[in-house]
């Protein structure tokens, strides 16, 4: 192959695969057979992070960035004036090949502009991991993209040689993307979701009773939102988030802060900040839907509509919420434990073994490594030094921030800096 | 009563061998020291210990036997550590594990299974990390090299992952701290011990060494690594949180 060519190509297709943000590797298991090249164990792997400190685990590139669609919020729209390239099938895979063999990637995420057609696009997304499986032997990581409006019988194909499956809906509500996205529809981003939904629902079913079942999309499907786009608030978003969960099986709803790409005046300016800590508080609020047993309705609605930013939502939801405070730390069970603030899973863990052993005190809980900051307003243990104040809300979150260190101090400190 | 300090050879089945014979003599003061930290104490008494495999088996069996499988993983994890104050660490869970009668190996208050619990996340953490962050280079005799120097000894620890992965190449990841390598020959895996050439540098592709194709595909890797990163959302903090400085001499995307 003729690599200032593929280096050229290299450079832009990456470039504009960058803001897709999924980069999880884990949750598939595809043992080497046959000493094969690869093997996936179920545990994602990050080679390296990016400067912006995202999580390099795959080779993200896009097959070409040429497209026939013309969204707002894309750097590859139609109007937009830039490169465009494409690579052949199999320069992708000896790119995938290469890296691989030498520890810088756990796979491929391939994902492309739309050209001429959904169903002509898929087929060519379809053929890379083809080639992949069939003809090297490669048991690495797979996530293709689903594009929308593609054939139930490519996205069937797609799920047999890919691990991971995605459409990214970007944009929070019907209403928001017919705004930004007039030529797409709705439904064409529904239809492989559902295709593929069902066919792991099969899956599922059929290899309890047949063993060689060929395996179909065994990470899941995932999807992504641009969030400070289309001017949708965090309760729209998580309901929509919710609603992927529970509706379609997803694994991961993402969620990316929206960069500034384009003078479109449908969209925020070029240079207006990345709401970089509104996106890490959605983060927060899916953790604690997906582990810590929280329902969506508990962290946001109709009347608490927007997450505050100065304190993380499990914090905000128990100062909503005092009446459940304190919990005792040596009684309380599970489900309870994990909503006290500042103690996290590994904690609640470490909680209910250690105390089959013993009483625990304020001494055991911070060897354990809770954050006592958060916690100490929230939780008895046998100790006789506990919060005994009639504190409102507003004085413990105060009290709560004066003592903390937060990382993004600095952002709710500018006024006092004014000098620096 | 005199105490008395048993000194291993600084292998596995050395440090079982020495737990052996503080169970076989009923030592109640007994301290066990790795050979490389060896100080002669005013007023110990300094005991070589044989390694006897048999010995060494008979303790590992009798912990696997009290223990769930990943909480014995826990203590070899620790012992890969190489911290001086580990070996009496891990004395004191033994004693604790064969002197209770049910299983305690998460009660998280005992200070010293807290600290083994903490010490294996620890080693646990370092081998993902190299199986992140080896990065192999082709040789002109066709074989993928990769150097480390980790933290801890977690090469042990890493043979089965990179054997399972790369069945069809052969490869070597050598530890240049601790001296020692695998080499993997497409049958099965070597341990072994290299001479390099002096001023061998271990961070560049060496054009003496490594094949014309590897720079090419570095150079790929290099640009693929720059374009992924998005300028406007550089967090210098939680890069470096992610990979420390230490590790970048290795790293070809960060030379």
């Amino acid at each position: 192959m003729s690599f200032e060519r593929i280096q050229e190509k290299l450079k832009i297709l990456a470039d504009a695969a960058k803001y897709d943000v999924s980069c999880s590797s884990s949750g598939s298991k595809r043992s080497n057979k046959n000493k094969g090249l690869g093997n996936s164990k179920g545990m994602g792997i990050c080679h390296t992070y990016t400067e912006d400190g995202r999580c390099v685990s795959l080779l993200k590139i896009l097959l070409t960035n040429h497209c026939i669609f013309d969204c707002a919020y894309c750097v590859t729209r139609k109007s937009n004036d830039i490169k465009r390239a494409a690579f052949k099938v199999q320069e992708v895979v000896e790119l995938t090949v290469n890296f691989y063999r030498r520890n810088y990637i756990e796979g491929l995420f391939l994902s492309s502009g739309i050209f001429k057609n959904a169903d002509y696009t898929m087929e060519r997304l379809v053929a890379v991991a083809k080639k992949l499986r069939l003809e090297e032997n490669f048991n690495g990581y797979i996530h293709l993209k689903s594009i929308p409006g593609a054939s139930d019988e490519l996205m069937r194909e797609a799920g047999l040689y890919a691990d991971r499956l995605s459409v990214n809906i970007e944009i929070p509500t019907v209403s928001g993307l017919k705004k930004l996205a007039p030529d797409k529809k709705h439904e064409d981003f529904i239809k492989p979701m559902v295709k593929v939904k069902n066919e792991i629902i099969q899956y599922k079913s059929e290899i309890k009773s047949i063993k060689s079942t060929p395996k179909y999309a065994p990470a899941g499907q995932s999807t992504q939102m641009i969030i400070g786009a289309s001017g949708e608030n965090d309760f729209q978003i998580m309901q929509t988030s919710n609603h992927f969960y529970k509706n379609f099986n997803l694994k991961r709803v993402y969620y990316s802060g929206y960069v500034p790409i384009s003078y479109d005046d449908r969209l925020p300016k070029i240079g207006s900040e990345v709401p970089m800590l509104r996106e890490n508080r959605l983060y927060q609020t899916d953790w604690l839907m997906r582990f810590y047993g929280f329902h969506v309705n508990e962290i946001l609605n109709p009347n608490f509509q927007n997450l505050d930013l100065d304190i993380d939502p499990k914090l905000g939801w128990a100062l909503r919420n005092l009446h459940e405070f304190p919990i005792d730390v040596n009684t309380a069970d599970k489900h309870m434990l994990a909503r006290i603030p500042g103690v996290g899973m590994q904690s609640v863990y470490k909680i209910i073994n250690a105390r089959r052993f013993r009483l625990l005190n304020w001494e055991h809980l911070k060897k354990i490594g809770i954050s006592y900051n958060r916690a100490q307003y929230f939780l008895t243990c046998n100790s006789l030094d506990f919060e005994r104040r009639d504190l409102s809300a507003a004085k413990i979150k105060n009290l709560i921030l004066q003592q903390g260190t937060s990382k993004y101090s600095k952002i709710f400190n500018k006024q006092l800096n004014l000098f620096d | 009563m005199k105490s008395s300090n048993l000194v291993f050879d600084g292998s596995f089945d050395g440090f079982l061998s020495a737990v052996f014979m503080v169970f076989e003599l009923k030592l109640t003061n007994a301290t066990i020291q790795c050979q490389q930290w060896n100080q002669n104490g005013l007023f110990s008494n300094d005991e070589r210990v044989l390694t006897d495999q048999t010995k060494a088996n008979r303790v590992w069996k009798g912990l696997q036997a009290k223990l769930p499988q990943n909480e014995s993983l826990k203590l070899y994890y620790s012992f890969l550590s190489e911290k001086r104050e580990i070996y009496n660490i891990l004395l004191d869970v033994i004693q604790y594990t064969f002197g209770s009668a049910t299983d305690t190996s998460r009660n998280f208050t005992h200070p010293s299974i807290l600290k083994i619990s903490q010490t294996a996340k620890m080693v646990g953490r370092e081998k993902h990390r190299m199986e992140a962050f080896v990065r192999f280079k082709l040789t002109k005799d066709g074989i993928y090299f990769a150097n480390i120097s980790p933290d801890f000894n977690v090469l042990p620890l890493l043979l089965k992952h990179f054997r399972d992965r790369y069945a069809d190449q052969k490869w070597i990841i050598y530890d240049i701290s601790r001296n020692y390598g695998l080499f993997y020959n497409l049958q099965n895996v070597e341990v072994v011990q290299m001479q390099f050439p002096d001023k061998f540098n271990f961070s560049a592709s060496d054009t003496d060494y490594f094949d014309a194709i590897e720079f090419e595909f570095e150079r790929l890797w290099k640009d693929y690594y720059q374009s992924v990163t998005i300028k406007s959302r550089k967090n210098n903090k939680l890069h470096l949180q992610h990979v420390p400085k230490r590790y970048w001499k290795y790293l070809s995307e960060k030379q």
